[in-house]
């Protein structure tokens, strides 16, 4: 698995912070002993976090709820504005522009182009009421797909891939289960072949079987496409299983980063060892 | 006060062309406006006028702006020249401003009209004026007002993409005969009024510069002279307008223009006749000094 990661990062996140609240002059993120601020009540859900994420790569990223996780995802898909740091992408322009600088049309630009995001509730990630292809049409229509054969095909082509009848292409995702909405959501945000996939708890609230479907989806998409893939979850068995590289997070900060394995078998940070403890 | 008195519209009371010099000048602010990105729509602050919001109210405020008193003004209604609605507001017009009013598209300078462009190609001395209901195609498929100018601010135009995708897997071709989204230069989409598809192809690169006002929705957008327009379409579905096949018109025997479709109720039996009727009698007439 190893031997396809290059060395030059196709996502590179320096210095980012998320702050919620007004801030003050007393509130210096690095030095909170939690990610409240007691002067200001400020919330900052990421603090300075720096990291590098490589060609062919799965990193995870683990941590109780409230550690930043999700937040993270949306700084680096420009749902929500970081307040501090630079992201670059290789994508984009080799890495030479700080993509948080950019204008709106541009970041529409990269997460029509280079990005996917499959969200934990379907019901984000997808249009309910367009049918299954349309959806997936979406996805290739903002990557400048303008050929209705081409899409059709491509189209039919995903969602054979993830186990989904093409008789019900036609169908909307509303009617579908929670674990065939899920696949859907990741054939939508696989259409364009994306170089970079961010995947939030893809897996929480779908039922083991299902679970396992999902998983060995995103491992053969890792295998077949190269593609890039940042996973948040707070299940360990999941980032076991997928996770070259794992980041732990807790009140907002990187509190350790190393090999999937190492962290697991031998976590360092008293926080990392009371999560791989509680693993059942 | 008799009663009869009461009803009767006094247009000696109003300043020319109705609306007051502040109100005009308003107008023609938001009309500059909307001339300098062509496709973008201004909002703008839409007067109260005698006709209710909805019936052309849009339009109406655009030629009032414009009219000067050596202007010739044309209004029509869905290609007519006297269907009630062109009449009540050639009346309109012409009781507030005494403009020379007339039925020649050639001989206007100002073109007022609800969903069709005249047949024979505008000038550059002229300005057509559309009455526009909904002027964002958008609002199809966003409702809010606040993520639609958002859409446009992004230029994320891919919902609508979409919505004509859909309608090609479900009906094998896009169903949508007038209003046929387009966008201006390759930046704003827009509604071209609900013109006919027919009628699309005539705005781009038109000689003559194209206002649309909508009085209810309170937007005026331009296509200026020149400016590239280009109808969503797909490499495999092209963008194609009404085909009428070998009919012509009953009246002046035109088979290149866009058609009326009668039947008649007792045979059953179809025919045809021009919707630009300025242009139909304009035929006629010639045929007759032949």
């Amino acid at each position: 698995m190893f031997d396809t990661i290059q060395h030059e990062p196709v996502l590179s996140v320096q210095h980012l912070s998320k702050r919620f609240g007004p801030g003050c002059s007393s509130c210096d993120e690095q030095k909170l002993p939690s990610n409240i601020c007691a002067a200001c009540g400020t919330i900052w859900a990421c603090k300075d976090m720096t990291f590098d994420l490589f060609q062919g790569e799965i990193l995870g990223i683990v941590g109780e709820s409230g550690s930043g996780k999700s937040t993270l995802m949306r700084c680096l898909h420009f749902e929500q504005e970081a307040t501090r740091g630079a992201v670059y992408m290789r994508d984009y322009d080799q890495r030479s522009t700080d993509t948080l600088t950019i204008s709106r049309q541009e970041k529409q630009y990269i997460k029509d182009h280079v990005l996917g995001l499959v969200y934990q509730n379907p019901w984000e990630g997808l249009r309910m009421d367009f049918s299954s292809g349309g959806n997936i049409a979406e996805k290739l229509i903002a990557a400048d797909y303008r050929h209705v054969r081409t899409i059709d095909q491509r189209a039919e082509e995903l969602l054979e891939k993830v186990d989904i009848p093409i008789e019900r292409m036609s169908e909307c995702p509303r009617y579908f289960s929670g674990g065939m909405q899920q696949r859907v959501q990741i054939s939508k945000a696989l259409a364009n072949q994306p170089p970079l996939l961010f995947l939030d708890e893809v897996t929480t609230g779908l039922d083991l079987s299902v679970q396992a479907k999902v998983l060995d989806l995103i491992r053969m998409l890792q295998r077949e496409f190269h593609v890039s893939i940042l996973i948040v979850s707070h299940d360990l068995s999941v980032i076991r299983m997928l996770a070259d590289r794992t980041m732990v997070l807790k009140d907002g900060d990187i509190i350790e980063t190393g090999l999937t394995d190492q962290i697991l078998e031998d976590p360092q940070h008293p926080y990392t060892q009371l999560l791989v403890q509680s693993l059942i | 006060m008799s009663p009869e008195s009461s009803k009767r519209f006094r247009v000696s009371a109003y300043n020319f062309g109705f609306l007051d010099e502040g109100s005009k000048r308003e107008i023609r602010r938001s009309t500059l406006k909307a001339v300098a990105i062509p496709g973008y729509q201004v909002p703008f602050a839409s007067r109260e006028l005698p006709i209710g919001k909805g019936w052309g109210t849009g339009g109406m405020q655009l030629s009032l702006s414009l009219a000067g008193s050596r202007d010739t003004i044309k209004v029509i209604d869905q290609g007519h020249d006297d269907s009630v609605n062109a009449v009540s507001i050639r009346h309109l017009i012409q009781s507030c401003t005494q403009v020379e009013m007339t039925r020649d598209s050639q001989a206007a300078s100002l073109i007022q009209s609800r969903h069709r462009i005249p047949e024979i190609p505008l000038r550059k001395d002229q300005i057509l004026i559309l009455q526009v209901p909904q002027p964002d195609p958008l609002k199809k498929v966003e409702s809010h007002e606040k993520k639609v100018k958002q859409l446009h601010a992004d230029k994320d135009y891919k919902g609508m993409w979409l919505h004509l995708y859909e309608d090609i897997s479900q009906w094998g071709d896009i169903s949508i005969s007038a209003d046929y989204p387009s966008t201006a230069h390759e930046r704003y989409l827009f509604a071209p009024s609900p013109l006919p598809r027919w009628d699309v192809p005539k705005l781009n690169h038109s000689e003559a510069l194209c206002l649309l006002g909508a009085g209810r929705e309170k937007k005026i957008y331009a296509i200026p002279p020149h400016t590239q327009v280009t109808p969503l379409a797909f490499d495999d579905v092209p963008f194609t307008t009404e085909n009428f096949g070998k009919a012509s018109c009953k009246n002046c025997g035109a088979d290149n223009v866009y058609l009326d479709e009668f039947i008649d109720d007792e045979t059953g039996q179809k025919t045809y006749s021009c919707s630009d009727t300025g242009y139909c009698h304009q035929r006629m007439a010639e045929r007759r000094i032949q």
